[in-house]
């Protein structure tokens, strides 16, 4: 009896949670408990019902995984990892021939870099959804991501620069995207003493002009600074588009033990760069050719292919030579991040070392440059008077500020790396309103549209460098972590955490409407103008040069043409040239076969991609299709016959009945 | 007092669940019949003369005599994006269409084309055919209804 009613009475305590559960789940629970900073109705925030899409996009860059990664907001569901500067096997990625010129540069291929900053094109100083570009900071690069296709379609090398870190910090018709060196080099390089750096190293800002209907970049011209290291940038917008701000450290100009050499003097610099008075310089003439070794890498959806061009020289302009082209604003203590705000108004400068934010007036840096208020000069730069520039300064609000963005209410929002919180203060007057911890460590923070003129101010993500204790222990190594704050209200609100890939720098955000309805399905077969195309199963054929075999195949639901093929020698390079015919939305086929020293094929429909592979020993080798197409996937599968180097094995293939030999 | 508590349990769960009554309620998924029946004819089954399918067409005007012209493009249409599946004249993965028009509705043939998921989730005949070739599904193409209707004067001519 007694076991009778304790069941009775969990059914009475489950029917109550049901109810409980039911009525949150409608979105109507006004209170629920809190627990740490959660409060109750931080999961309905956040839930995104299944088969329902989220409100934005988020891109956040991998860092050290050389890629982007695609996120809903408010969910935090991964929705796709974007391979820019690292290989990726998955789709076949810096391993297919058709890609692996993406990955080109004057070292060499590399397959891998460390990927900081993305930043989403923009018109009139809004997202608009065409691109997102990202910097590649060891083997200087920027990468172009085509949002239609969410796929790398260019990537640029940047000369003369020895690590892209500022960058690439678009202008508000994407006019050029910038690259500005974090260390800077003897330009062109030379082999001299690391001592002579105050001498010899110079640091490039890089102009990369964008053809606004191709994205198609192009190093319009370089301005060569003194040897400080320029960490990041922000172009002006409004009022002051036109110019574009790089902050600097290390004004000591040391090249060893920089934490403590490069943080002696109490300001450093941010650069100000008038672009539009270095155009006038270049028709004026007044760039001067330098020879520059760099690739330039492009991707075309219609051959499905990327080439490479070996790039010769860059147009420099050197600012003792070029007045009015750039000044130094002397901004405290080493400072990292540089935001302007969405008016164009101020200059938001984090200084690492700093007590307090320094915001720089644009207005007043005109009046300061017109009444020529200058302290001296670097290598004929000249400096501005910091009281002359000074708009504002956010006094002690937290320890080690690094990055800002806004959310077009006039509010202002800080990452705080050392004390570990976001603070929000007012534009203008500097007063702080409201701070959150953060779990652990926040680098760069993003507001979707945060940077532009049109911040959509509804979330703020923390992009943390430490987890610590916030998820399940995976050994020493743990995934970085992001959290997720409602702003949209006068206190920030934190509502969810999710990881990330690598370790996210900075992210973009874009609400989804902008792109959703330009991505695209697949590619048309009749379009495909891949030089190895099979367009019909007609086509399908194997031929040979020399040793080099190119087998022209097809994929469709569920079968390769063809599917055997015999005369393969040991010692040939056998290129598949693979052919997706669906014309279908998701309905890519992947294609492997047994010993192949790359990766898989991944294949879009219309798609052609191309797996090298070279037997090393005679047998029969299978192949099949790696992605689960059709109730008959796995019969999607084939081989393939070699025999001995020396051998007469005729060269055949078939699908279905063996044929003569062709 | 189970029975009570049951139904306390019940009603609970009811109010609930009227509390959420302003979602839109789905359509209740298409019937349970997924596996299809054996290959032998059933008597209840259209007629497949008469059957149009399921889709966008739901008249085609043949004319008396075929119009080659319209073949001719029907021919080259069907060759870059059917091919790898059906023969004109033989079965392969899917059935040959060389006289197709004996047996299906003209209408049928270009819903097929234009449709196969809905098809073959709906119309009797298709969902049979499914099963006879396997379970591979007929591949959407993407042809216009113009495309469509050029394969369909090139069925004419096999």
């Amino acid at each position: 009896m007694k076991n009778h009613s304790n069941l009775l009475s969990n059914l009475m305590l489950a029917a109550m949670v049901g109810f409980v559960f039911l009525l949150s789940s409608c979105g109507k629970a006004s209170q629920g408990t809190t627990s740490g900073a959660l409060s109750g109705n931080a999961a309905s925030k956040v839930y995104v019902a299944p088969g329902q899409h989220d409100e934005f996009y988020a891109f956040m860059s991998g860092g050290f995984s050389g890629q982007i990664a695609a996120y809903g907001l408010p969910s935090g569901r991964l929705l796709k990892v974007i391979p820019i500067f690292s290989v990726d096997p998955e789709k076949g990625y810096g391993f297919n021939e058709e890609t692996k010129p993406l990955l080109n540069t004057s070292h060499g291929f590399i397959p891998w870099d460390d990927a900081h900053h993305p930043a989403l094109s923009q018109t009139n100083g809004e997202t608009d959804g065409r691109w997102i570009f990202i910097n590649g900071n060891n083997t200087p690069r920027l990468a172009r991501i085509d949002l239609t296709t969410f796929e790398t379609a260019e990537i640029l090398e940047i000369p003369n620069s020895g690590g892209n870190h500022s960058s690439p910090y678009l202008t508000q018709n994407t006019e050029y995207v910038v690259a500005g060196t974090r260390f800077s080099v003897p330009i062109p390089q030379k082999d001299v003493a690391i001592s002579s750096y105050a001498e010899n190293f110079k640091g490039a800002l890089s102009f990369v002009k964008v053809e606004p209907t191709t994205g198609r970049m192009n190093i319009e011209f370089q301005v060569l600074m003194p040897g400080l290291n320029f960490d990041l940038a922000s172009s002006g917008k409004g009022p002051s588009h036109g110019w574009t701000f790089f902050t600097s450290y290390n004004s000591e100009m040391k090249n060893s033990l920089l934490e403590v050499n490069a943080s002696q003097n109490d300001k450093d610099f941010v650069a100000a760069v008038n672009w539009k008075k270095a155009e006038e310089y270049l028709k004026a003439g007044k760039a001067k050719d330098f020879p520059a070794n760099y690739m330039h890498n492009v991707y075309s959806d219609e051959t499905h292919s990327a080439t490479s061009t070996a790039m010769k020289s860059v147009k420099v302009l050197i600012p003792s030579e070029c007045p009015g082209l750039v000044y130094l604003l002397p901004t405290p203590k080493s400072p990292h991040g540089v935001d302007v705000d969405p008016t164009g108004e101020y200059i938001v400068c984090s200084g690492k070392l700093s007590a307090d934010i320094t915001a720089h007036s644009f207005p007043k840096m005109l009046k300061a440059i017109e009444e020529k208020a200058f302290d001296g000069d670097i290598s004929g730069v000249p400096i501005i008077k910091f009281e002359s520039v000074l708009g504002g300064t956010v006094k002690e609000p937290g320890l080690g500020p690094l990055h800002t963005e806004f959310d077009g209410k006039g509010n202002a929002y800080t990452s705080f790396f050392i004390s570990s919180e976001i603070v929000k203060w007012k534009v203008g007057t500097w007063e702080v309103i409201d701070r959150q911890p953060t779990y652990y460590s926040i680098g760069h923070l993003m507001v979707p549209g945060g940077n532009s003129m049109k911040p959509e101010g509804k979330y703020v993500v923390a992009l943390n460098k430490i987890t610590k204790d916030r998820y399940l222990p995976t050994g020493p190594e743990l995934t970085q972590s992001a959290q997720l704050y409602a702003i949209d209200g006068d206190k920030m609100e934190l509502l969810l955490d999710f990881p990330t890939i690598g370790e996210p720098h900075y992210a973009q955000g874009i609400s989804a409407e902008k792109i959703k309805p330009k991505s695209k399905q697949f590619f048309k077969l009749s379009e495909n103008k891949h030089p190895y195309v099979t367009p019909t199963e007609k086509d399908a054929k194997v031929v040979r040069e020399g040793n080099n075999v190119h087998v022209y195949m097809t994929m469709i639901r569920s079968h390769f043409n063809p599917d055997n093929i015999e005369g393969i020698r040991v010692g040939d390079k056998v290129y598949f040239h693979v052919t997706n015919l669906e014309q279908d939305y998701d309905v890519p086929h992947g294609f492997a076969v047994m010993g192949a020293t790359n990766a898989e094929l991944l294949i879009m429909p219309g798609q052609t991609e191309t797996l090298l592979w070279e037997p090393k020993k005679e047998g029969v080798y299978p192949m099949y299709c790696t992605d689960f197409c059709s109730a008959l996937h796995q019969e999607m599968q084939g081989y393939i016959r070699v025999s001995p180097a020396s051998s007469a094995t005729a060269l055949k293939w078939w699908l279905g009945e063996e044929k003569p030999v062709q | 007092m189970k029975k009570q508590v049951l139904n306390l349990f019940a009603l609970i769960m009811l109010l609930a669940a009227i509390g959420c009554s302003s979602d839109k309620s789905e359509p209740a998924a298409a019937g349970g019949d997924a596996a299809a029946k054996p290959k032998s004819m059933v008597s209840d089954e259209p007629d497949p003369l008469e059957n149009k399918g399921v889709g966008p067409i739901t008249s085609v005007e043949l004319s008396a005599t075929v119009d080659q012209a319209m073949a001719d493009k029907g021919k080259v249409v069907y060759e870059k994006m059917c091919m790898a599946c059906h023969k004109p004249t033989e079965k392969f993965i899917g059935p040959a269409p060389k006289g197709i028009l004996d047996r299906r509705s003209p209408e049928w043939v270009m819903n097929m084309i234009l449709n196969p998921e809905q098809m073959v989730k709906e119309d009797p005949i298709a969902k049979k055919l499914l099963m006879e070739f396997n379970g591979s599904p007929m591949a959407n193409q993407h042809l216009t209804q113009e495309e469509a209707r050029q394969v369909l004067e090139y069925f004419r001519t096999l």
